[in-house]
């Protein structure tokens, strides 16, 4: 019997055939952690004994969370992170942008590798095709020091995206529309491998959208299979040898699901939960106070695109706030040499410096006022995510935030399109 | 190992931000400080509520969201002896064996605010002594079960050289 994808990678690093359900121990070959973990890894790494890590140009560190430093707090937790990798010889960012997509950009991880990042939008990587998960600081602090960790060996869960996408309604409409219909358990444990004619033709930004939310129904990961476009995409990013792999033609699945998009309509997820989604006919005209163009869901330069497209010339709605905050220091370098920066604030909005500001209630950006809506690219609308237990999130498209900051009510981007 | 305590019921899918919202990560670092926070945005007054030894007991998808280890941490210090739920989610399920806080998975439906539980970690039961009956828990695979008995995985190190499976 064939294998799927998450199967081959972790067979290839156990040394052996593994199946779902055993507990493996696998080799890791690259890990990301950041600002925003209490405790940190490098405090636990030394409770544990460390010494050394496993191998220095493995290991990185970014100050993503709360960067600029806010408060005290950070500014002590950015210092702890800036010495200890200097003084293990790591990988180290500031104010480069979000982990999750500095580290496919930057080549720190490739297609077949493994990744553990301290981060739950960890499995972002997956669209390049790696096995990469969400741990915590304490199973941090022993990858550090050993270079492995436990893995139970998921089930796989293939999802076939199939039909062709109507315009106006991207890659973020159908992953929320995907978790909907599985809800935000459906797949706790298992790794889902997002395949499909529909999926072929992503692009790169695109799919990083799509597995950056596999976690929100539950998932261990969430993959692509490499592709060319994922050939080309890592070709030049790439500074060490790598084996992508592919799943096999006869791979057994815990459940194939297949999704047609043919007919879907921009999806909005609803306070307070990701799979509350609902096409956007549902909520048309919902007064909306603030727009949030951020996080490593959406926030990359195709999406920024596509806002400027349909913000260029007009003016946001009065009295609504609009917050553009590039997912890194590459993306917002682009956006500055093609006059996308300049499109939003001309249009109204404000642009914060690359990192998780307006995603998580940490970063203590355009926090909501009580009883205010605000409508985010971002992967989660749980209350208080952005700092005040008593607003309303809802999860959209970049389109349909751009359609709704000139509207200030929810509003349907295919006018636009 | 026997514990003793009060249900503290919530509902379904029970994320990481509602147990510690991501605005104390950036303002605070001491563990014990960020504790006093616990659930905030969907009960205020929790912390004050808790009698140590209590016991969370949680629905579906108990800890989804964000792999703030803080989570786990700040169940530990606000003295919750164990947190029950139909399921949980990966990362928090991890993290909380890892810093020792028991995760049992059971029909947690039958369980009402303030019954008095007994959980027999050994036998893998918890006796509603409110209501009567008794409900199995689910067993964990026999690695991860030593990690739990070691009262978490830094104790554990101290006591296997090693951490091969």
């Amino acid at each position: 019997m064939g294998m799927t994808l998450a199967e081959k990678i972790l067979s290839r690093h156990v040394g052996r055939e593994v199946k779902p359900g055993e507990i493996v121990m696998a080799a890791i070959d690259a890990t990301v952690s950041h600002d925003s973990n209490r405790p940190q890894a490098a405090e636990i790494f030394k409770n544990l004994g460390g010494k050394k890590v496993f191998n220095p140009e493995r290991v990185a560190m970014m100050l993503d969370h709360h960067y600029p430093a806010m408060a005290e707090a950070n500014a002590r937790i950015h210092k702890l992170m800036r010495d200890f990798s200097k003084e293990q010889g790591l990988i180290f960012y500031e104010g480069e942008g979000i982990c999750h997509m500095v580290m496919p950009e930057n080549g720190h991880i490739l297609p077949g590798e493994i990744l553990v990042g301290t981060d739950s939008h960890t499995c972002t990587s997956g669209a390049i095709g790696a096995f990469a998960v969400g741990v915590g600081s304490t199973d941090m602090g022993l990858a550090l020091i050993a270079g492995k960790l436990w893995f139970m060996v998921p089930q796989s869960v293939r999802m076939n995206v199939t039909g062709k996408l109507p315009p106006g309604v991207f890659a973020k409409d159908v992953i929320l529309h995907i978790i909907a219909k599985v809800t935000a358990e459906g797949v706790t444990y298992k790794s889902v491998e997002f395949a499909g004619p529909v999926i072929d033709k992503l692009s790169m930004d695109a799919r990083f959208t799509l597995c950056n939310m596999a976690i929100e129904m539950g998932a261990k990961t969430g993959m692509v299979a490499p592709d060319e476009t994922t050939l080309e995409w890592v070709k030049g990013r790439a500074k060490r040898p790598f084996t992508p792999e592919a799943p096999d033609a006869d791979a057994e699945y815990g459940e194939i699901m297949e999704f047609n998009v043919s007919k879907l309509s921009p999806y909005v997820a609803v306070p307070h939960q990701v799979d509350n989604g609902v096409p956007i006919e549902e909520v048309l005209g919902t007064p909306v106070n603030q727009a949030n163009i951020v996080s490593c869901t959406c926030s990359r330069l195709e999406d920024l695109r596509i806002v400027a497209s349909i913000l260029k010339g007009r003016k946001i709605a009065k009295g609504m706030r609009l917050m553009v905050v590039p997912g890194t220091k590459a993306v917002l370098k682009k956006a500055l040499d093609e006059k996308l920066i300049s499109t939003f604030v001309e249009a109204g909005g404000n642009v914060g410096t690359p990192n998780c500001m307006g995603c998580s209630a940490g970063g203590h950006f355009g926090v909501p006022s009580d009883g205010e809506t605000v409508i985010t690219i971002g992967n989660r609308n749980f209350k208080g995510r952005l700092g005040n237990p008593n607003a309303f999130i809802y999860l959209a498209s970049p389109a349909t935030a751009a359609a709704t900051a000139l509207e200030g009510k929810i509003a349907d981007p295919r006018q636009y399109f | 190992m026997v514990l003793e305590g009060n249900a503290r019921v919530f509902g379904d899918h029970i994320n990481t931000d509602y147990i510690i919202s991501g605005k104390y990560k950036s303002r605070l670092t001491d563990l014990n400080e960020m504790a006093k926070h616990i659930m905030e945005d969907i009960r205020p007054d929790f912390y004050q509520e808790i009698q140590p030894g209590d016991f969370i007991v949680g629905g579906l998808n108990f800890g989804c969201g964000s792999s703030r280890e803080a989570a786990a941490w700040v169940i530990k210090k606000a003295g919750i002896a164990a947190v029950l739920a139909k399921d949980f989610a990966r990362i928090f399920f991890r993290n909380a064996i890892n810093v020792g806080v028991p995760v049992l998975r059971t029909d947690t439906s039958s369980i009402r605010e303030g019954d008095r539980l007994k959980i027999d970690l050994d036998a893998g039961t918890i006796e509603n002594l409110t209501r009567g009956g008794v409900l199995p828990t689910q067993p964990l695979p026999p690695f991860i079960q030593k990690i739990v008995d070691a009262g978490g995985m830094e104790n554990y190190l101290k006591t296997h050289e090693t951490f091969d499976l």
